[in-house]
C-alpha cells in the first residue's frame, strides 16, 4: 500500500519528491525524484518538495511540539515552520488553515495547506492564538 | 430588545451601521481579541480530550454566547445595531447582495485571494488581519471554490427534522441534530459553508471575516428552529460526562454561563421571523 501510494504521489507530483536531508534554502528549486526509503503505513516520515514547499511529517513519538495538545500527533512542517494539525475521531485529519474540511492522511492535508498558502509563511502559532 | 434580521433584507443605512460598528471596533483592537479567542478554541478543542466550542455538543451554546459578547460589543459602539443572519440556503451565490460593494465586498482575487472591494479590504486601510495563521495581513476569499454548492433547504430541513439533539461519544464522530448541523457527519452544513467562503473563513481564524458572525447567527437561528419543531427534545448530554459540558456546566472562557442559561435565544434577542411552533409540522 505504501508503495503505491509513492508511485501515486511521484505521479501526481511530477518528480518534485526530494531527497531526506535536503536544505530548506534548497526549496523551490527543482529537486531530484527520490523517493525516502520504505516506512512503516500509517507512521511514514515525509519529505518532499510540492508546488515549491518543502513539507517534512515526523511521526509522533509521545513528545509535544509547539502548542500541541496531544502528544503522539505528527509534526508537519512546511518550509520549515510548523502547521497545527488535529486527527478526527474517525481517522481523518483537519489543519489550522484547512479547518473544516477533513483529509485522509497528514500528506494530503500538508499538501492542501501549501495549495492554500499560495507560498505564504506560517506564523508561529500559540495556543492562545496566531498572532504573527 | 435586539431584533436580528437577514442580512438581505437590511436597509443601506442598517449596512452603513454595521460595517462602521465594525470598523470601529476593529480600530480598537477589541475585535481581533474574538479572533484569538476563537481559534485558541479550535486548537484545543478535540475528540478525546476536552471540548467546549467546537465538535461537541456546546457547540451552539458556545457560539450562542460567543455571538452575543460580540454583538454587545458592537452595541457600544453603536446601540442600534444587530448581529444580521446569512440565509445561505437562500443567498447562495457570489452575486448576492452581501457580496457587494456596499456590505462586505465580493470574492478575492485568483492570484492571491485578496478581496479587492467593499468596506473589508485590505487597501481601504479599515481591515488589517493581525491574528492570522500565515503572513498574509489581508482579508481573503475563494466563493465557491473549496466547494461548489452551499446546502440546500431540503438538506437543512432533513437535518431540523432529527429528533435527537446530540449522541454520544459527543464529538465529530456523533450522530444526531448538533453534529449534522456542525457539519463533521452526514449532508456537511456549517463546516460547508466555511469552506465555499474560503480564505480566513476556512481557517481557524475565520472570525477575521465578518461574514463569519452572520453565517453563526444563521446556524443559531437554526437551533432555535429545532428547539421550535421538537419541543420535547432537550440539551444533552445532562450531566456526569468527562471532556463535554453537561446541560448545568459552566462554559470556557466565561466559566459563569451553562447550556442550559443559552437555550432560550428570546432571553437576549428575538429574530425577524420567529420559528414556526411545533405544530405547523
Amino acid at each position: 500500500m505504501n508503495k503505491i501510494t509513492r508511485r501515486q504521489a511521484l505521479g501526481t507530483t511530477a518528480g518534485a519528491l526530494a531527497v531526506l536531508g535536503i536544505t530548506a534554502a534548497a526549496t523551490g528549486a527543482d529537486a531530484s525524484a527520490a523517493p525516502p526509503a520504505s516506512t512503516p503505513p500509517d507512521a511514514g516520515t515525509v519529505d518532499e518538495v510540492y508546488q515549491g514547499r518543502r513539507i517534512r511529517i515526523t511521526p509522533g513519538t509521545g513528545g509535544h511540539h509547539g502548542g500541541h495538545h496531544s502528544p503522539g500527533l505528527p509534526t508537519v512542517l512546511i518550509d520549515g515552520r510548523e502547521l497545527h494539525v488535529m486527527r478526527n475521531a474517525d481517522g481523518t485529519w483537519i489543519s489550522v488553515v484547512n479547518h473544516y474540511e477533513t483529509f485522509a492522511d497528514p500528506t494530503s492535508l500538508a499538501r492542501a495547506a501549501v495549495r492554500e498558502l499560495q507560498g505564504a509563511v506560517l506564523a508561529p502559532f500559540a495556543p492562545t492564538g496566531g498572532a504573527a | 430588545m435586539t431584533v436580528r434580521k437577514n442580512q438581505a433584507a437590511l436597509t443601506a443605512d442598517e449596512k452603513r451601521a454595521f460595517t462602521a460598528a465594525l470598523h470601529e471596533l476593529k480600530r480598537t483592537g477589541g475585535y481581533d481579541h474574538f479572533v484569538t479567542t476563537h481559534n485558541g478554541f479550535i486548537m484545543a478543542d478535540t475528540d478525546s480530550g476536552d471540548r467546549v466550542g467546537h465538535r461537541s455538543p456546546s457547540f451552539l451554546p458556545w457560539h450562542r454566547r460567543f455571538l452575543l459578547e460580540f454583538e454587545a460589543a458592537l452595541q457600544k459602539v453603536d446601540a442600534s445595531v444587530a448581529l444580521p443572519y446569512w440565509d445561505w440556503t437562500a443567498d447562495r451565490t457570489s452575486r448576492s447582495s452581501l457580496w457587494a460593494a456596499d456590505f462586505l465586498g465580493g470574492t478575492g482575487r485568483a492570484r492571491d485571494g485578496q478581496v479587492l472591494d467593499g468596506p473589508f479590504a485590505y487597501a481601504a486601510g479599515k481591515w488589517d488581519v493581525n491574528v492570522r495563521v500565515d503572513a498574509r495581513p489581508y482579508l481573503r476569499r475563494a466563493l465557491g471554490e473549496g466547494v461548489a454548492q452551499l446546502p440546500t433547504k431540503a438538506e437543512v430541513d432533513a437535518v431540523l427534522a432529527m429528533p435527537v439533539y446530540d449522541t454520544a461519544p459527543w464529538n465529530s464522530s456523533s450522530g444526531g441534530f448538533r453534529n449534522n448541523l456542525e457539519g463533521w457527519r452526514g449532508a456537511n452544513l456549517h463546516n460547508r459553508v466555511h469552506v465555499w467562503v474560503g480564505g480566513q473563513m476556512a481557517t481557524g481564524v475565520s472570525p477575521n471575516d465578518p461574514v463569519f458572525w452572520m453565517h453563526h447567527a444563521y446556524v443559531d437561528k437554526l437551533w432555535a428552529d429545532w428547539q421550535a419543531r421538537h419541543p420535547q427534545s432537550a440539551y444533552l448530554p445532562a450531566a456526569g460526562t468527562p471532556n463535554v459540558v453537561d446541560l448545568h456546566d459552566t462554559m470556557r472562557p466565561w466559566n459563569d454561563v451553562t447550556p442550559a442559561e443559552l437555550l432560550d435565544h428570546r432571553t437576549f434577542y428575538t429574530f425577524d421571523t420567529e420559528p414556526a411552533a411545533a405544530s405547523q409540522r
